[in-house]
């Protein structure tokens, strides 16, 4: 019988943990098989943040580090500097990279660190049950926002992908979603020339995927789409902020 | 050996250097600044890496990052930005990460001073972030020793998988003295059954993690360590005597401190009064047999350092408090002079 | 024997870098030593200070606070530091800048116009160097040889067509 679809191998043969809904799991799984199709699984190491993806050191088969929580990008780069032959990507969520980790972020694009970053943003911190993070949208009700999030006295939402793409190291700022499956594929595009770039010795790209969290959001897996399109997707446009490779291709 | 004179911050870097450390992350802070301008000299052209990190905060975290993939790595800092590498030296604790941490120590609390100081003790020897842990922690007192512990630190660091700190101060930074560099083996432990340095599709991935959300697990793994610190505190724990024997008062004090209580002691041996110094070398795992012995004849103890008395508990512990331990100390950057410590030598009487 | 130095003056003076001669004259001639300068925001302008301990003895404290030789090469350092100065203790100033009137007897102070004798010979900034050849003849610390053994193991190779200046540097001082 022809096999039509089977796990990469990149990922553990192991139960994630992930609640039901939850879009990490395409992610890891976007992100592994772009580690079979590329052929580097020995050569890479993956750097996990603090907050729900923690536990990625379990799912993917590359080494892995586990960074305290917002220095996944400083790790990276100690471990991109002492070996500049290995694929090193780090995986984020918003909390951990856009608001304790700002400054890691925003460093390794000034740098130009041959790394990828794959950031999750789900506008929410998950772990710890659902408060306002840097991405929460205004008005969205969080824990720690009961009553809605007001600029007045929270701030503004931040756009990651169009600071990013301020910064001249960075080879590529790409904002993609996994709400659909025309989206999914644009999304392993993305991830894949992340590491393209990471080969050619290109400079930081950081991948953001729009993905929701049901659970915290209070939403049913369906209607958790449906608001990542209603509502996120409007305040952070899909697009290519900055490729460097792309001729006129920066938004 | 050719003596070269330099600067202990210098002399760190390039006994670091020697010893076979590949990458340094740092970010420049008062007294210790020199450490990392050397480094920027002569880290690349030695092979290895030189990165300024835009906080300590990175700086340690990168440590962390190029450690976990089995090289010689080291930051360094003085006081301030120690506590800010705090959270990454747990880290490193409780993935059983090698690497070794300078603290060339100003005046605390808070931005403090620049001057010299030891206010650091506690933190580096019972508190360097949250959870159960140690590091080694080597207190050199001359530059020579500032050499010598670095390359210590990186084999001990390497042979117990523990992170290891050279705990100096701005006087021992700032000063120069001849040194000589000893012949260092370039031969360097086995990492490879741990380090997340890619597996080559030849072995299992290997994971760099301190997070164990089973109780029991992190338990075993806790006691695991600490069966590496008894085995530390057997075999690394150091300490000098000098002129113990026929000493009627005792003097602990360790680092730059002790140089000045040695030149107090002097004196005071040449107006005949019967003291000696027990200075220890490490001050984590803390020399208690080396003190215990030192004091054996001893009725009085007198403890000096560069704080309001922070290793004056390691030795009354020691001491079981079976002998009076008083204290002497300048702080805030204030050094001690050899006349004031002999003053309080005199003070404390002393059998002639 | 142990010979404690302590050198003061502005920052920019070269208070660090006659220190360093001095700490290398001391390497030169296989003894115990220790250099410690001050350091922070002084740096620059500031008033600047460097201790220098020789010695046939490990050094203990290096921080000179009863100087043997004092050098001063600016008014508040004289004012602040010939009171520190052990009984016997020998002081050299740069009598262009500073006023070295003392009441003190047990010490004796030397008087050498070495900005002035700097600026008529054209070796700018060379008021410290000439200090030091003035020290060696008087107190006999260290040879003529060792000293310039020393500058030829301080100054930097990028700048080694200083070197001829500094000995005449030295000579100056020592014929002053």
């Amino acid at each position: 019988m022809a096999v039509v679809f089977e796990r990469p191998k990149a990922l553990c043969d192991v139960p994630l943990h992930y609640c039901p809904g939850c879009t990490h799991g395409i992610v890891h799984r976007l992100v592994a098989e772009v580690i079979d199709e590329m052929g580097i699984e020995g050569e890479t190491v993956g750097v996990c943040p603090v907050g729900c993806s923690v536990f990625a050191y379990d799912y993917f088969n590359c080494d892995m580090i586990e960074a305290p929580h917002g220095r996944a990008p400083a790790v990276a780069t100690g471990v991109k500097r002492s070996n500049p032959d290995k694929f090193v990507f780090t995986y984020q969520g918003d909390g951990d990279l856009a608001a304790i980790g700002t400054a890691e972020t925003v460093h390794v694009g000034a740098r130009g660190e041959n790394i990828v970053v794959i950031f999750i943003n789900n506008t929410i911190y998950g772990m710890t049950g659902g408060q306002m993070a840097p991405t929460t949208l205004i008005g969205q009700v969080t824990q720690t926002t009961p009553f809605g999030r007001d600029s007045q006295l929270a701030g503004n939402p931040i756009r990651v992908c169009e600071m990013m793409a301020t910064l001249s190291g960075t080879a590529l700022a790409q904002r993609v979603a996994v709400d659909t499956v025309p989206h999914i594929r644009e999304t392993k595009k993305a991830i894949r020339k992340a590491f393209e770039n990471q080969k050619e010795k290109r400079g930081l790209s950081i991948v953001e995927v729009l993905s929701t969290c049901p659970t915290n959001w209070g939403l049913s897996p369906i209607d958790a789409i449906k608001r990542l399109q209603d509502e996120m997707i409007p305040y952070y446009p899909l697009g290519v902020y900055k490729d460097i490779t792309a001729e006129g291709g920066n938004k | 050996m050719e003596r070269n004179l330099m600067k202990g911050n210098e002399a760190l870097a390039e006994a670091a250097i020697r010893a076979g450390c590949k990458c340094f992350f740092g970010y420049p802070i008062t007294p210790q600044t020199e450490l990392a301008a050397y480094m920027a000299k002569r880290m690349n052209k030695a092979g290895g890496v030189f990165l300024q990190a835009e906080s300590e905060i990175a700086a340690v975290n990168m440590v962390l990052g190029a450690a976990s993939t089995g090289v010689r790595a080291m930051t360094s800092s003085s006081s301030p930005g120690i506590s800010l590498k705090s959270e990454g030296i747990s880290y490193l604790a409780g993935s059983d990460v090698p690497a070794v941490i300078i603290n060339v120590e100003r005046g605390g609390p808070g931005l403090g001073g620049i001057q010299p100081s030891q206010q650091d003790y506690w933190q580096a020897t019972k508190g360097l972030g949250h959870g159960d842990f140690h590091l080694i922690v080597y207190a050199p007192a001359s530059v020579q020793e500032m050499v010598d512990m670095v390359v210590t630190a990186f084999n001990k660091a390497d042979e117990y998988r523990v992170p290891a700190m050279i705990l100096a101060d701005g006087l021992l930074g700032q000063m120069m003295e001849p040194v000589a560099f000893p012949e260092i083996s370039a031969e360097q432990p086995d990492k490879s059954s741990w380090a997340a340095n890619g597996h080559k599709n030849s072995r299992e991935h290997h994971i760099v993690n301190s997070l164990y959300i089973d109780p029991k697990t992190l338990e075993d793994k806790i006691i695991e360590r600490y069966e590496r610190y008894a085995k530390i505190k057997e075999n690394e724990a150091d300490a000098e005597l000098y002129l113990t024997d026929d000493a009627d008062i005792v003097v602990c004090a360790f680092g730059a401190t002790s140089r000045v209580v040695k030149s107090a002691i002097n004196d005071a041996r040449a107006m005949g009064i019967k003291v000696g110094m027990c200075r220890p070398k490490t001050v984590w795992p803390f020399p208690e047999k080396q003190i215990r012995e030192a004091c054996a004849n001893a009725s009085k103890v007198l403890c000096v350092e560069m704080s309001m008395g922070q290793m004056i508990d390691d030795v009354k512990l020691a001491l079981n408090c079976e002998k009076p331990v008083e204290f002497f100390g300048r702080t805030g950057g204030v050094i001690p002079t050899p006349a004031e410590v002999l003053d309080k030598i005199k003070s404390m009487g002393g059998n002639k | 024997m142990t010979n404690e130095i302590l050198i003061a003056g502005f920052g920019g003076q070269g208070v660090l870098f006659a220190g360093k001669i001095l700490a290398y004259c001391g390497l030169m001639d296989n003894k115990e030593l220790s250099w410690l300068p001050s350091y922070g925001p002084e740096m620059r302008g500031g008033t600047c200070n460097c201790s220098v301990c020789i010695s046939d003895e490990p050094v203990g404290s290096p921080l000179v606070l009863t100087p043997d030789i004092l050098i001063a090469m600016n008014q508040p350092s004289f004012d602040k530091f010939v009171g520190t100065v052990k009984a016997g203790g020998t002081v050299f100033v740069d009598s262009t800048l500073v006023d070295c009137a003392c009441d003190r007897t047990d010490i004796k102070i030397f008087g050498i116009p070495s900005s002035q004798l700097a600026d008529e010979n054209e070796l700018k900034g060379g008021s410290n160097i000439i200090l030091l050849g003035k020290i060696i003849k008087e107190t006999g610390i260290f040879t003529l040889d060792t000293m310039k053994k020393a500058i030829e193991k301080v100054v930097p190779p990028s700048k080694a067509a200083l070197i001829a200046n500094n000995f005449r540097a030295i000579e100056l001082g020592m014929n002053s």
